[in-house]
This record gives structure tokens, sequence and C-alpha cells, in this order.
């Protein structure tokens, strides 16, 4: 059995609502996380994120000046000077299926619809600590593999070529989003 | 950690039109091992914690439909503008977010469909006022009636019946629209009560 020591994570939580941060801040504290920095807009969470260099983030969808798809996307810049590859948790009040796959294109490692539960929260970010993808970087993509499961028959226009698809088995972001667990 | 610790090495293979990328799980060491008698229970200390803000969750839902309201007032005001309908969607959609948490799933329930007529309805200023304006007087009847109506089955039935006209008046005014009538139509992902 496995257990996180949250003492060691650091976390930047982005999210413009100050009774969500609240929430989120002490179920972060509670599972035993210490360092815990808050942003209530993309553009400040982008500095923050620079300045602090976060384990993980975890940020809202819609936000003011820049939303979180646009946060995911700055930080997804394979050449940028920051880290690029750090786990991003997008927690949102949004609950389409096409939500789902738009934040999966911009690089989002996990997406955990609201209402936000302590058990689910916990389980985003066991997952991302113990099985983090390899990341995937084409002309229009770059952000952790997409692919969850092996499906050797899809013959569609993005259909990666020269070599065996290299995809860990775990279940797709739609199905996590969908089970509060 | 990520300060203390330098990015460990990449390791790249390259494709015809991609590249694979991986490195060391840079989280590998906060990863402990425990016995299964491990008696840490870090998520039922979440919860404890959860439950010990609980005794604000009324005033902030009051904050949050007070902030609806606010932009509902603003739009009678000056009409639909691109701010206008931001802050009104923006407000809802908190309140989609947040209500069941705070207790009241209900006026979440209430929140959602109006996020959906603001997102999906191709002319917001042909939306028939009374849609609106009853979506933000049931969340404020849910929030701030003393009877604490969303412990009842009528606020239940009264989200219902709001997101029942709802969709039906989305349905017709997107009947040529199909991205819009399969967004309206497909199940949500929010996981139930």
């Amino acid at each position: 059995m496995f257990r996180i020591d949250f003492n060691k994570l650091r976390f930047l939580v982005c999210d413009d609502n100050p009774h969500m941060r609240r929430i989120l801040r002490t179920l972060l504290h509670s599972f035993g996380a210490r360092e815990v920095y808050e942003a209530e807009d993309g553009a400040t969470a982008l500095e923050m994120y620079s300045h602090y260099v976060p384990d993980i983030v975890i940020t809202d969808w819609a936000m003011p000046i820049f939303d979180g798809l646009e946060l995911a996307q700055m930080i997804r810049q394979p050449e940028s000077k920051g880290n690029p590859y750090a786990p991003i948790i997008m927690l949102t009040g949004h609950s389409e299926k096409r939500r789902v796959t738009v934040a999966r294109d911009a690089g989002v490692t996990e997406f955990l619809a609201k209402p936000i539960s302590a058990k689910a929260l916990y389980q985003r970010i066991l997952n991302v600590v113990a099985n983090p993808r390899p990341f995937i970087k084409t002309k229009i993509y770059f952000g952790p593999d997409r692919r969850r499961n092996t499906n050797n028959a899809y013959i569609g226009p993005e259909r990666r070529v020269g070599g065996e698809a290299e995809v860990m088995q775990q279940p797709s972001l739609l199905d996590k989003a969908r089970s509060s667990t | 950690m990520a300060k203390d610790n330098p990015p460990a090495a990449l390791q790249i293979k390259a494709y015809a039109d991609h590249h694979v990328i991986t490195q060391p799980n840079p989280l590998r060491k906060v990863l402990l091992r425990v016995p299964e008698t491990d008696l840490d229970d870090p998520v039922g200390r979440a919860e404890k914690a959860l439950a010990g803000l609980s005794g604000e969750f009324k005033n902030w839902m009051a904050i949050e439909a007070d902030r609806l309201s606010a932009a509902h007032t603003t739009i009678l005001k000056d009409g639909f503008t691109t701010a206008t309908r931001e802050e009104l969607f923006r407000a809802a959609h908190d309140i989609k977010g947040d209500a069941a948490t705070f207790g009241y799933p209900s006026a979440a329930a209430a929140a959602e469909s109006l996020c959906r007529i603001i997102e999906h309805a191709p002319d917001l200023d042909a939306v028939p006022s009374n849609l609106i304006a009853h979506h933000i007087n049931a969340i404020q009847a849910i929030v701030h009636d003393n009877t604490k109506l969303d412990t009842v089955s009528m606020a239940s039935e009264l989200s219902q019946k709001l997101r029942g006209v709802a969709d039906e008046y989305l349905t017709y005014a997107n009947r040529d629209r199909p991205d819009h009538l399969e967004a309206i139509l497909a199940p949500s992902i929010a996981p139930a009560e």
C-alpha cells in the first residue's frame, strides 16, 4: 500500500472563487501539505508558477483575465524556461463530455468535475504522483500522452506514425471524470 | 520539493511525426510504502476538516446568490454585453460547482440550468426574461428561505421543473444548430450526489 508524503509537495491552486480556494486549502492542508500557494486568476497563477515551481497545479477553468485552459496551454510550452511537465489537475464546474476533450487537448493531466470531494481529489493527486504518463510532442500538441488505452484498429487522422504505440493502460480521462472516485 | 531537486534527465524518442518524452518520476520520493495496517486516513481527516468549515457554508452561499442577483440586476439595467453576460455566467457557474458542497444541491441544479441557457441560447436577448428571472429567484429562495427550502423535496422539484422548461426552450431554439443540440442532450459527467 502506498501513501503520499504531502509534506514534501508544493501545490499551486488557481481559482477566482475565494470560497473554493478556502475549501481546497483546507483539504490539502488536511492531507498533510504545508506549501499551498494560491492565485485568483490565470495571469497571477502563471507568475506564481514560475516563481514557486510547484509540483502540482490545481486550477479552475472559468476565470477572468485568462482562464484555466489558457493557463494549462501556457505551462505546456516545451521551449519555456519553466517546467512544462508539472501535473495539472483541472477542477471545474464544467460537466460536459466535450469539455474533458478540450482540457485533455490543452495538456491537462487529470479532470475533476465539481462538486469536489476529499476522496476524489486525493485519488487524482495519487494518480499523478504514482502514475505519470510520458509526454508527447507533435506539431500541434505538447502534453501528457492522451492515449490511455491501446487501440491498434484506430485509423483516424490523428494516428501517430513511425513506431509502436507506447501507452499505459488506464481509464480514459472521460471515464475517470464520470466517476466520483 | 520542486525547487530542491534539479529536473531529472529526459529521454526523448523521435518518431516520424512525434516525440515521446519520458523522465524518471520526479515525484517518486513522496510516494511512501506503508503496511496494510497503517491507520493514517488523510481522506477521513480532510472530510472532518471540511465538516468543520460547514458553519460558514450558509453565509458563503448567500454571498454567491447575491452576486448572481447583482449580475442579473446589471443586465436588466444595461442589457447583455460581453462583460455582463460573462459575470452572470461566472456567478451561476460558481454556484453550479460549489452549492452542492455547501449543502444546497438544488441550487446547484438550478444554476446549472441557468448556465446552459447562457451558454446555448442563440440570442440571449430573445430568451424570455422570465426564464432567467425564475432561475435566479429560485436560487435565492432555496438559499435565503428561512424554512430551509432545500431540505424538502420542493426545492428539488422546483429545479427539475426549471430545467425541463429551459431544456424545452433550448432544444427548440437550437433545432438548426446540431453542435449545441448535441451538447444540450448529452449526459452530465458531474459526480452524482
